[in-house]
């Protein structure tokens, strides 16, 4: 049967996809290049290489890095503990919750779950305003700053991503048999030590694509952040910091495209190291 | 055995005597705080410390309670502990701030305090004010236009993607790429491209020397660009998961009876992924509705449209979700703003249910 198809098809095909990767490329290179650039050489001429020098780069960067606005170490870190804890927690809680809701079959469980799902499907801006009055509110009465501070928009992502965190893992913890539980309880293990040592080694491979879609998720997000930490506060995340950078310097394209390169590298890095895991984790988000 | 029992006994008390000790001391001190009424104790200003004291009450409890013998509510102890900490954040998040939003909805809050009742009055505000209406038609417009390309881009992308071609890895991956760049970047980074490469071109062969991010339809039609791109690798992603799953025998046996390339796509492909449909058209429905950050950073919301609904607007390119923001935050008509979010939310709501409903009788048919 003829299912090999015809050179001259591969061929077609080989040149249509690769005329699309240009199109789907062209902005990045368009970043490289003219981070590389004085501004003079940008006008001149934005797609050429021409003017292109690695001491340019280097210049363009330096300005960025040690911009007021920007302050890209400073912004980077809160972007990277920010995430790194709020990706533990909800793990961590996230699995703990889960295991609970899928293994105790009552009516308050089923509530609780049917709560966390339909909340899914709240939009973030029908409870943004509101949520900026809780933290004030409660922040202020507790006497711990959930404003403007990196524990407070912790406590918002592990509460807005816990959703979907708990749908993913109860999907998965439902197909791990029960026996192996009963047989760790028979063994006089008690629960806690069940969920430790039993059920959260066999978790491993989902909290990875959990933890793949919430990264992804926080990392690039700039509405909470925002609305949490204020475009003046002294904490930023790296999209927060890039748009202030952007509303003072909004001409100077070379200094805004290094931001913008430096913003980029990072997850870039991680995709090229983790491509398959990463491919793979979105895929199984979206499906289940 | 009985010994171990008595001092775990004994610990768990004293934690959880402890911890009580502390939350009631930390609340005393909230409610004190408020009255200019500092406690000193040992020299330390006890107020400062109350946020601690509180975070460490409750920890004591939990421990206290982990560490109380009994063995017949252990199992629900643990299973109230495991469930404590994201239930938790999950209340004081989402569930509280949803129902206040809705609350604060029907009143004249301003953000901070509400001074009287309004009824449906914001509701009203909202319905009569030409530029909320404009920005719901034109994101049903952008959904619509949206739901459509992407899906059509992205399983055309999938098709080529999973036939046989020379270095397929490396196309997923670059077709997928844009999808790892927040909204912020991108908007900024195409902003680049449509005002500074673009301009170049349109000069040249059009005469047509501006930026198209500059007129309110091409500026419209730049953000379904960068937004399709964006998207289309991700959709790409979950059409070729979807198309694996067609069994190789059955698109063998029509290729046998006689079928050509198009009769095998829409007569076995297409319906044996209808499941996989329904997820795409889902994801892009609701996240198109949603869009935001590229909104903001390509184009602000700006734009002319002359007249409109007897008016003249300037957020010709202003989706919902972006006009909720500008309402409540560069305007700071907060009750406003949270109207039209409830609005927004009651609007997803509907469409995504009648959606899901839609595309999944399909899927039974087929």
């Amino acid at each position: 049967m003829n299912t090999e198809p015809k050179t001259s098809t591969k061929v077609i095909s080989f040149i249509v996809a690769t005329c699309i990767a240009l199109y789907i490329l062209f902005p990045f290179y368009l970043v490289v290049v003219n981070a590389c650039k004085a501004p003079m050489y940008i006008t001149e001429s934005p797609v050429s290489m021409n003017g292109v020098s690695i001491s340019q780069l280097f210049s363009n960067l330096n300005d960025v890095i040690h911009n007021v606005h920007f302050q890209f170490w400073y912004a980077f870190g809160s972007s990277v503990v920010i995430t790194v804890v709020s990706l533990v927690l909800l793990a961590l809680f996230g699995g703990m919750a889960a295991w609970v809701i899928c293994r105790n079959k009552t009516v308050w469980s089923t509530v609780i779950y049917f709560a966390f799902i339909s909340s899914m499907i709240i939009p973030f801006q029908a409870v943004m305003l509101a949520l900026i009055s809780t933290f004030r509110d409660a922040g202020n009465f507790v006497g711990i700053a959930m404003l403007r501070s990196i524990p407070g928009t912790i406590f918002a992502y592990c509460g807005f991503g816990g959703a979907m965190t708990v749908f993913i893992l109860n999907g998965f913890i439902k197909g791990i048999p029960y026996e192996l539980e009963e047989a760790a309880s028979i063994d006089g293990c008690p629960p806690e030590q069940i969920f430790f040592r039993v059920i959260l080694p066999l978790l491993k491979p989902v909290i990875v694509t959990v933890s793949i879609l919430n990264g992804m998720w926080i990392w690039n997000d700039y509405l909470l952040p925002s609305l949490l930490l204020g475009s003046n506060s002294a904490v930023k995340t790296l999209p927060v910091a890039i748009q202030s950078f952007v509303g003072s310097f909004v001409t100077q394209w070379n200094l805004i495209l290094a931001a913008a390169l430096l913003t980029i590298t990072p997850m870039v890095i991680i995709f090229l190291f983790a491509q398959k895991q990463i491919i793979a984790g979105m895929v199984d988000g979206a499906i289940k | 055995m009985n010994e171990n029992t008595s001092g775990k006994r004994v610990t768990s008390i004293a934690c959880l005597v402890a911890g009580v000790v502390c939350l009631v001391m930390a609340l005393y001190l909230d409610f004190m705080a408020g009255k200019d009424l500092d406690i000193f104790f040992l020299g330390f200003k006890l107020s400062g410390i109350r946020g601690a004291a509180l975070v460490v009450g409750a920890l004591l409890v939990l421990a206290g309670l982990y560490n109380y013998p009994t063995e017949t509510h252990h199992r629900n102890i643990i299973n109230f502990i495991f469930l404590f900490p994201l239930l938790f954040t999950f209340a004081v998040t989402v569930i509280i701030p949803l129902i206040l939003g809705i609350g604060y909805s029907f009143t004249d809050w301003d953000g901070i305090r509400i001074k009287e009742f309004v009824g449906l009055s914001n509701y009203a505000r909202a319905i009569h004010q030409p530029a909320f209406i404009y920005s719901i038609l034109l994101t049903a417009g952008f959904v619509i236009v949206n739901m459509i390309l992407v899906n059509v881009v992205a399983f055309l992308l999938a098709l080529l993607c999973s036939s046989k071609l020379r270095g397929v890895g490396f196309f997923r991956a670059a077709y997928f790429l844009p999808n790892l760049i927040g909204g912020i970047v991108l908007g900024y980074i195409w902003q680049f491209a449509f005002s500074k490469v673009l301009v170049n071109f349109t000069g040249a062969l059009f005469n047509y020397p501006y930026s198209i991010l500059s007129d309110t339809k091409l500026a419209f039609m730049g953000i379904i660009v960068v937004y399709v791109w964006q998207y289309a690798g991700y959709i790409m992603l979950i059409y070729i998961t979807g198309l694996n799953t067609v069994p190789r025998e059955v698109i063998e046996a029509a290729a046998i009876d006689g079928a050509n390339a198009v009769d095998t796509l829409f007569r076995i492909k297409i319906p044996m992924i209808a499941s996989t449909i329904t997820i795409c058209s889902f994801l892009t429905l609701t996240n198109a509705f949603k869009m935001f950050d590229v909104n903001l950073a390509l184009t602000g919301g700006n734009g002319t449209v002359t007249d409109f609904m007897g008016s003249r607007l300037t957020n010709g390119t202003e989706m919902l979700a972006l006009n909720i923001y500008t309402t409540a935050i560069n305007q700071n008509d907060y009750s406003l703003g949270q109207a039209k979010a409830v609005m927004f939310f009651i609007i997803l709501t509907a469409v995504s249910i009648l959606q899901v409903k839609v595309t999944s009788s399909r899927e039974v048919e087929a």
